[in-house]
């Protein structure tokens, strides 16, 4: 209902960011990634509670971020381990329902079906989604705080300003990878640790990456936005020859500061995210963002039937969950003695069980935050290491990776 | 001088040596500055009015900034030079939800410098700003 109280307060909203952002105007939108959708407080739940008694509906098709809680999993995060939120957190997940949204509870949208295409305008609250949709797919928003992405899905507006104007989308720095060896750049921490290094330097700006594979997978372009975004704060990104805006270095970058990066920085990155190398461990922590399909066909290789010993999560989201029930992989993983939550991300409070001491995980984005969120100790790895580790119930470093001296 | 969010306002000032996020950064059920890496942490921002060049990123804050708000532990008003728009829909929210303001102001560089001179500041609700009601 266009003239509905909710409408009124979204399109307040929306104008209200507009004027800001000194926009000229509104916008179309296609798609809305909601993360409001996340309780913090009660304020979540009171705001999306006054657009449904103020006669809300969705204009456009809008999907929901990770939430605190997994209504399929009360045990993961149980009431008990605060009250206030596990109970916020799943009425918040049905009032976003009731509004109308697409119950995908994840941080990794783009890697199910149905999703928006190169050059439609959405708007998506989620950092690394933002990442992922201007880079990889080429999809255009800024990064839209809470309440503002829902109010951008109730309108099915936008401000016209940032990334979604052709001038916004230009690159501001450029980093160059032509001096790493390329057997480096075949490693998929490769990806996350440039990511790393990237968002230092650049915080908010738009870089523009050259010296990196074509053969470059949806995967690593994950891992690359995700910790760009984690470390920086980095909304779009551009890799030559990989992501479709920028063909060449040219197309996307014509004035601005060259950053050559070397291996030594690499290595720095890595030993940033490690707060330990070797000894005893107490859990594995993968799939942020959510793992992909991909990537659970690559792990159930590496395990190659074994089991693990150390306790070890892999966060992904429901739709990809139903993926592995269709291969036959859910139940393999389970006999492993591996556990995979979906809707939730493991890096924050309240404390998944287990989730504590000395903790391995593949994720930069991972390592960057869960010290401060959860007070662990990190050892950042690849994928391959993890799965050795958790396997063998210690860190096990691969002798044939680069990063291992 | 850009209002952001409209709206009355009077506190002693509290002036940030840092940017603050208002998610993480902050708990909104005790009102204070919760990280550990922040130079104030520990410090009350209930009643004040806020100070800071800018505000630290993240999506999550408008909820951080209308919870406190909602609570009654929020600053009284904001003061920032870079303009946000997190904050902006915090409080517009919070408006809606509770009848509660929290202006939000951005000024210039040389005027944030001045008004960060003084002890209280009043908020006017077109934006003026001053130690005094006149001024404001």
């Amino acid at each position: 209902m266009a003239d509905s109280r909710a409408h009124q307060l979204a399109l307040q909203l929306v104008e209200q960011a507009a004027r800001i952002m000194g926009a000229p105007r509104l916008i179309p939108i296609s798609f809305a990634h909601v993360d409001a959708c996340f309780y913090t407080g009660q304020s979540h739940v009171d705001f999306v509670k006054f657009l449904l008694e103020h006669g809300a509906k969705l204009s456009v098709p809008a999907w929901t971020n990770n939430s605190v809680a997994s209504p399929d999993d009360g045990g993961l995060r149980p009431e008990r381990s605060d009250p206030e939120m596990v109970r916020g957190a799943h009425e918040l997940m049905e009032l976003y329902a009731k509004l109308g949204c697409k119950p995908t509870w994840t941080c990794a949208p783009y890697q199910l079906a149905g999703g928006p295409k190169f050059g439609d305008h959405i708007a998506v609250g989620e950092s690394n989604a933002v990442a992922f949709y201007n880079s990889a797919v080429g999809a255009r928003t800024n990064k839209y705080g809470d309440y503002l992405d829902v109010a951008c899905a109730i309108t099915g507006l936008a401000p016209f300003a940032g990334l979604h104007t052709d001038e916004g989308r230009m690159a501001d720095i450029h980093f160059s990878c032509a001096s790493i060896p390329d057997a480096w750049k075949r490693q998929d921490i490769f990806f996350h640790l440039l990511g790393h290094v990237v968002g230092r330097k650049a915080g908010r700006r738009i870089p523009a990456i050259s010296g990196v594979p074509k053969e470059t997978s949806t995967d690593q372009l994950k891992a690359l936005c995700a910790a760009s975004a984690a470390s920086g704060g980095v909304e779009l990104l551009h890799v030559v020859g990989v992501t479709p805006e920028a063909p060449t270095l040219n197309t996307v970058f014509r004035i601005g500061e060259t950053y050559e990066v070397t291996t030594d920085h690499l290595k720095a990155a890595h030993r940033e995210l490690s707060a330990f190398n070797d000894g005893p461990l107490d859990a594995v922590a993968l799939g942020t963002p959510h793992f992909s399909l991909s990537e659970f066909a690559e792990l159930v290789k590496l395990l190659n039937g074994r089991k693990v010993k150390t306790t070890t999560y892999i966060s992904t989201s429901r739709g990809i969950r139903e993926m592995l029930i269709a291969k036959g992989w859910l139940k393999d993983l389970q006999d492993a003695g591996v556990t995979i939550p979906v809707d939730v991300c493991t890096y924050y409070l309240p404390k998944i069980q287990g989730l504590k001491g000395r903790v391995m995980t593949n994720a930069a984005k991972w390592a960057y935050y869960a010290p401060g969120m959860l007070g662990v100790e990190v050892c950042f790895g690849s994928l391959k290491e993890c799965v050795e580790s958790a396997v063998f119930g210690a860190v096990w470093r691969d002798p044939d990776l680069w990063s291992n001296p | 001088m850009t209002v952001l969010h409209a709206g009355v306002a009077q506190g002693p000032v509290l002036l940030l040596d840092e940017p603050l996020s208002f998610w993480g950064a902050f708990d909104p059920r005790s009102g204070t500055i919760i990280d550990i890496h922040h130079p104030q942490k520990g410090q009350s921002l209930k009643g004040k009015i806020l100070m800071m060049l800018e505000s630290r990123g993240s999506g999550s804050a408008p909820g951080g900034l209308a919870e406190a708000i909602r609570l009654g532990t929020a600053p009284a008003g904001i003061i920032l030079v870079q303009p946000d728009i997190n904050l902006a829909i915090g409080a517009a929210v919070a408006e809606t939800l509770y009848g509660k303001a929290c202006p939000v102001l951005a000024v210039t560089t040389p005027e944030f410098q001045e008004l960060s001179k003084s002890a209280y500041l009043h908020i006017s609700h077109d934006g003026r700003v001053g130690p005094s009601l006149d001024d404001a």
